[in-house]
């Protein structure tokens, strides 16, 4: 569980588990554009990522493509969030969304 | 593009064996799969059948490969509710590889459509029934968990039971 904390607790590596998160299953070259990052800190970010088994790269034909694991965030939420207290923290969390979206508008 | 896919993968101190006994017996996957019991003789061709508590069909398909115990992989078709019925067959595979003395566990679920509600199901689903398969194979017990009709139904569901549950 170290390295899940580690991993998340840089920003840009939350940044590429976000645009995968947004689209799951994408090369190196897709998850680096539009990203002020050289494909050297990407590669070096996702070996992090791998290691605590947040990221997983299956190949389809000559493509190695990057997907989010939710695995180990899953054990993490388990651990302290109990089975049936999801509902209550899922029920504020869109309140919070639904009042904050309001005030935008 | 590749379509909309779920990966999973996780690690069981179990064997192999073991492991691909679970996935495909009923009196494993009732105990971890929300109450739902498998029903196949996993033989490529073979149809595929998981039933609900009440013995109600709630999700069905075919064998395509099978090479136990690493590799399955079968169609899949929600029957349990109309419009996720309507969006026909995706893809199951399992991969399992001994790794020291556990088991690497990955699960795709892909060929799912766009914007598919079935993908939004799988995604709360999988990941409870796979975090409880891995709690029965190491502990003897699987996790208590809701049903994932609870976890997928979203925010409807979410505000339904905030206006019920005194908070």
């Amino acid at each position: 569980m170290d390295k899940v904390f580690k991993a998340l607790a840089d920003p840009s590596r939350r940044l590429l588990l976000d645009r995968l998160r947004a689209r799951n299953g994408q090369t190196l070259g897709e998850l680096g554009e539009h990203l002020d990052m050289s494909r050297q800190a990407v590669t070096k970010h996702l070996a992090v990522l791998e290691a605590a088994n947040l990221v997983v790269t299956l190949w389809r034909g000559r493509e190695k493509l990057h997907y989010l694991n939710p695995a180990p965030i899953h054990e993490i939420a388990r651990r302290w969030i109990g089975e049936y207290e999801r509902t209550r923290v899922a029920a504020l969390a869109d309140l919070k969304r639904a009042l904050e979206e309001a005030d935008h508008e | 593009m590749s379509k909309p896919s779920f990966v999973y993968v996780t690690y069981i101190a179990t064997t192999i064996e073991r492991l691909y006994q679970a996935l495909t017996s009923a009196e494993f996957t009732e105990r971890y799969m929300f109450g739902r019991r498998v029903e196949s003789t996993w033989k490529v061709g073979a149809p595929v059948r998981y039933l609900g508590r009440d013995g109600k069909l709630s999700d069905s398909g075919e064998v395509l490969e099978a090479d136990p115990p690493r590799r399955l992989v079968f169609t899949w078709r929600v029957e349990f509710d109309d419009a996720l019925r309507r969006e026909g067959y995706s893809k199951v595979t399992f991969e399992l590889e001994p790794l020291g003395g556990e088991v690497k566990l990955t699960v795709v679920h892909d060929e799912l459509r766009e914007g598919s509600g079935v993908l939004k199901g799988i995604s709360g689903g999988w990941p409870k029934a796979l975090a409880s398969l891995k709690s029965l194979l190491e502990t003897g017990r699987p996790l208590a968990i809701s049903s994932p009709e609870s976890a997928s139904a979203g925010e409807a569901a979410a505000i339904e039971a905030a206006r019920r549950t005194p908070l």
